[in-house]
């Protein structure tokens, strides 16, 4: 029972300080969006945080840690190569950034 | 018994003895629904940003972040007092793990409320999903088709909340149920994380 007790305050502890640490990533990005910097370089810094706020809350929170290899690398490679894959329409979106999207209505 | 019928008895063995994963069937069918909705809010921030990229007179109408800030603050809150309710459980405490699951829920409430006062603040000022005083109309149309998509999630999060939380009191549920609505809540907040530096973020006015 005395076991049983530490491991939930060690299990606490532990969810605790990835909660600050997801405030305090969080809190890096209000501080990214008031930089004087430009919107590509934003985008990408910002992105970087949400990344590791993310991977804290898989791994830790969702226990992603505590499940068999097999699964993390499904999980892993599954859903990083359909991220990867949705990212082949930007040069596109580059080339109408002169003439606007469809159905934007803009006008030079 | 003839060697038709141990040919089957030793098939029937196979197919109940191996999960895939070594993982409890519900909590795969979770995560692989997870991962499914990860691809569609993936999908839908992509194409936002696609838009955004490609449209240059996107406008910023953000004058605070108060409001996102709030908003992402109780997120996560809820996320932490849903480990508690899953600790809870997993180490029998009812009353508590009950406790816990029911002020996650009354956090996404809070979450959801909050998000509607502001979707009316922005309505009031003039915006809809085909236009708003400030730029292209596709601004409107992705900020409430993400965030609505999101508060959708978040709404029906909450009402599976209570209902897993009330049969777990009531015996129906056990702490495995209780983990694994926590997985489809944590995954709520993990998307919120994407959309307020992507769609609130970005679009505050300088």
């Amino acid at each position: 029972m005395a076991v049983t007790e530490q491991h939930k305050d060690n299990a606490t502890g532990k969810y605790l300080i990835v909660y600050v640490c997801l405030l305090a990533l969080a809190g890096i990005q209000f501080v990214i969006a008031y930089q004087n910097i430009d919107a590509g370089q934003m985008f990408v810094r910002m992105l970087i945080v949400a990344l590791v706020e993310a991977l804290l809350a898989v791994l830790i929170f969702m226990h992603l840690w505590a499940e068999s290899r097999g699964f993390v690398i499904f999980v892993a490679v599954f859903t990083i190569f359909v991220l990867l894959a949705m990212q082949y329409g930007w040069t596109d979106s580059f080339r109408m950034e002169r003439g606007g999207a469809p159905y934007s209505n803009y006008s030079k | 018994m003839s060697q038709a019928d141990l040919t089957m008895q030793g098939h029937s063995a196979a197919l109940v003895a191996g999960r895939p994963f070594s993982m409890p069937t519900k909590k795969l069918a979770m995560w692989l629904f997870i991962i499914a909705d990860t691809m569609t809010f993936a999908a839908c921030l992509v194409a936002y940003g696609f838009l955004r990229v490609g449209t240059p007179d996107w406008p910023r109408p953000f004058h605070s972040i108060t409001n996102a800030a709030v908003m992402t603050f109780i997120l996560l809150t809820s996320s932490l007092t849903m480990m508690f309710g899953v600790q809870s459980a997993k180490s029998g405490d009812k009353a508590g793990a009950f406790r816990w699951t029911m002020i996650t829920a009354a956090l996404g409430i809070v979450f959801a409320l909050l998000h509607i006062r502001e979707w009316l603040a922005l309505i009031d000022e003039g915006m809809t999903l085909f236009k708003n005083p400030w730029g292209t109309g596709l601004f409107g149309a992705s900020f409430f088709s993400i965030t609505g998509l999101h508060l959708t999630h978040v709404t029906c999060g909450v009402i599976a909340l209570i209902a897993v939380g009330l049969r777990y009191k009531g015996g129906r549920y056990n702490a495995d149920d209780l983990e694994i609505m926590g997985l489809y809540w944590h995954f709520v907040d993990l998307v919120w994380m994407f959309v307020v530096p992507l769609v609130y973020l970005m679009n505050l006015t300088h």
